[in-house]
């Protein structure tokens, strides 16, 4: 074996490894190490402070048995569903933006604008846009001799209320990957759809869709895993009330392990252990219709 | 030196770096204590200390409320400082389960505190020690707009039925009976001890929040179903879950609500709103059983040793320093609060010398709040309850039956 052989051999094998060893041992240390420790952890007693008490599958037994876990996994659900109104919203809202009009770039600056705000001001927002008393929602409502209706404290609405206010920044992101999407629509195609008759829905179905499956794709990733992990509006609008009905998974769990009345971690980390299922088997089954598709071709 | 940081991480950061390069004679102090007065206080307090010791320095780490709230945990394992704020009660007892406050017994034993703050002797004791040394406490009660009294001709009620009377002539006049925000939860449980301890009295409803009582005691319903009155009546403001306790005092500033069960440091926010003091008043919250004796609500806050500081010596000097009577006098002159000390003055504020008067003479015991005399979980979950019966009182047994189940789990 030559010496340029070798050389050749190492910058093959090796720097493929050097180069993606940093990234490895990142992911590992702070993703897949701790989604090990929260299994590890959900078996136990622990106030984050003592002695850790080893109870087994006690926590999880708990979790059967408690209505706040369900309410919060029925929200999920709910979320889960209704987010995905974001894709065809920002799909239409991209295609009314995807035209040459004078000033166009401004209309999508303001609606991209609500997906570079912070959550939390998206959060604050919505809420004085809500308020029974000043919000402008019940002012509308009241020209129409309706109302107030008190949407962040009523059991029955508020989870829709938040859903919605999540929906906003949600569109503005699925639209961004739309109207990226469309740029790489081919013209030939929509050229020869014209020939043939093509128009409106039949040119969106057949010719411009299948072209934005990329898009889509992604889309529908973000939105539920944003979904799943919504959190922060839950935090800011209602901390999860009124008593409690509008929690989900992510937001029961830190307030059994972190929050001022909770530091339970063991039963914490057991429903981040679930809420982690739930996303693990979506995903599975989203990657392996993925590869079947892809195989397909 | 004083040192002020806007956010948690900022200070948690810092006081990383303070807490290792401590020498001896500084001492670390970290409080929450971030509102104006509060902190006007503890500047003041601080700059006495260093007067009278010269050769101590001391280093004031400032937080934020809610991130003090996780940060403690932090620092009180990996960075502790020689101090800390915190609260007494059953809040305190997690740390010092896990042996992270430090037994101040001594400080107690050797300047006499046994006797000067004996009033909160009790909620500072945990297995026989003090572990910690209260400074200032405040009454709750109910605060109500003088002048709508006085339009509608109501007197100040003193018992259950007058209560229920006032509250029928103001509903009847268009004004709602009681503002509360119960967005946060604990407004709702200050509303429910004052129930419970006027309708099964103090020695109950520590039983309870101790855990030795089933939430479906005949009892516990007893207080349920006068709550259950006064929402019937229409008592309570409208929409309250969407509101913070501080958004609710809009209606009661606007003249549209005459009454709040509040503690006393509603009475800063309310002035400044433009309420003056011949339209504020206070009253004790009426009897609603003549037998029971009158409990009243102050929860005391608190300064600890954590069990890892450095400088323990230096930091129990504060301590003593805390207690006396004139520090005492002067702090709570600035927090507008009461002081522990028996032997302090009182400010000579309206609302400080009745509650003053209120919880010096009261006779049925002192509780501290019901987040506070409850564990953690139990508070939430109940507080959670007390806020869905204000809303749903229909479900109340289904509601007690939660709360039992809580019971039976946490307490074991």
């Amino acid at each position: 074996m030559s010496a340029s052989r070798a050389s050749r051999f190492n910058q093959r094998s090796l720097a493929p490894v050097l180069f993606l060893a940093p990234a490895i041992l990142f992911f590992m240390f702070y993703v897949i190490f701790p989604i090990f420790q929260s299994m590890q952890i959900s078996l136990y007693d622990w106030d984050g402070l003592g002695d850790k008490t080893f109870v087994g599958m006690d926590n999880y037994v708990e979790l059967m048995d408690d209505e706040a876990f369900y309410t919060s996994l029925k929200n999920n659900v709910i979320w889960l569903v209704l987010y995905m109104l974001a894709i065809p919203a920002g799909l239409f809202i991209a295609l009314f933006l995807n035209q040459t009009v004078f000033g166009m770039r401004l209309y999508k600056s303001l609606f991209f604008f609500p997906f570079v705000i912070s959550q939390v001001v998206v959060g604050l927002v919505f809420t004085w846009f809500y308020d029974p008393s000043f919000g402008l929602l019940n002012v509308i409502l009241g020209w129409f001799g309706l109302g107030p209706v008190t949407i962040l404290g009523d059991e029955t609405w508020v989870t829709y209320g938040i859903i919605f206010a999540g929906l906003w920044p949600q569109t503005a992101y699925c639209m961004i990957l739309y109207i990226t999407g469309l740029n790489a629509v081919d013209p030939e195609q929509i050229e020869a759809g014209r020939l043939d008759n093509a128009k409106g829905w039949n040119m969106l179905w057949y010719i411009i869709l299948p072209q934005l499956k990329p898009a889509t794709f992604i889309a529908i990733v973000v939105t539920v895993i944003g979904a799943l992990r919504s959190f922060d509006l839950v935090s800011i609008m209602t901390a999860g009330g009124p008593w409690g009905s509008s929690r989900v998974l992510a937001y029961y769990m830190y307030e059994k392990a972190f929050s001022e009345y909770g530091f339970r971690m063991g039963y914490g980390a057991a429903i981040a252990v679930v809420l982690f299922l739930i996303m693990m088997i979506y995903i599975t089954v989203f990657l392996v219709k993925m590869y079947r598709d892809e195989k397909g071709h | 030196m004083v040192t002020k940081f806007k956010t948690t991480i900022a200070a948690l950061a810092a006081s990383t770096i303070l807490a290792t390069s401590a020498f001896a004679g500084e001492l670390v102090i970290n409080t929450d204590t971030s509102d104006p007065a509060p902190k006007a206080a503890f500047e003041q307090l601080i700059a006495d200390f260093e007067a009278a010791n010269p050769d101590i320095t001391v280093k004031w780490n400032l937080f934020d409320h809610e991130g003090y709230k996780t940060s403690i945990r932090n620092f009180l394992t990996a960075d502790a400082p020689d101090l800390a704020n915190w609260y007494a009660g059953n809040r305190m007892l997690p740390y010092v389960n896990a042996g992270l406050f430090e037994d101040v017994s001594d400080v107690w034993e050797d300047n006499g505190l046994n006797d000067s703050l004996a009033s909160a002797a009790g909620s500072m004791t945990i297995d026989g020690k003090k572990w910690g040394v209260p400074y200032t406490y405040y009454q709750w009660g109910v605060y109500y707009r003088k002048d709508i009294f006085e339009a509608n001709n109501i007197e100040v009620p003193t018992n259950w039925d007058e209560f229920k009377a006032a509250g029928a002539t103001l509903t009847a006049a268009g004004v709602t009976p009681i503002t509360i925000g119960t967005k946060y939860l604990w407004t709702a449980g200050g509303v429910f001890d004052y129930l419970n301890l006027r309708t099964n009295g103090y020695d109950f409803h520590m039983a309870l929040t101790k855990g030795e009582v089933e939430w479906t005691d005949p009892r516990v319903v007893e207080t349920m179903n006068n709550w259950k009155q006064l929402i019937d009546a229409g008592f309570f403001l409208e929409n309250h879950t969407s509101y913070s306790w501080q958004e609710a005092l809009a209606p009661m500033v606007a003249g549209d609500a005459a009454m709040y069960v509040m503690g006393n440091f509603a009475v800063a926010p309310l002035r400044e709103a433009g309420l003056t003091d011949d339209q504020l008043g206070f009253f004790q919250f009426p009897v609603i059983n003549p037998d029971v004796p009158l409990a009243e609500e102050a929860p005391t806050d608190t300064l600890h040793i954590p069990a890892n500081a450095t400088n323990k010596e230096d930091a129990k000097k504060f301590l003593a320093f805390l207690a006396s009577a004139e520090a005492q006098t002067k702090i709570n002159e600035v927090l507008g609060q009461l002081p522990i000390n028996k032997d302090s003055t009182v400010g000579d504020d309206k609302f400080l010398q009745a509650g003053y008067t209120m919880l010096s003479t009261t006779d049925g015991g002192i509780a501290q709040f019901f987040d506070r005399d409850a564990p953690a979980e139990m508070a939430k979950i109940g507080m959670e309850g007390f806020q869905e019966f204000m809303v749903k009182p229909d479900r109340l047994d289904a509601i007690l039956a939660r709360l039992e189940k809580t019971r039976l789990r946490v307490y074991k």
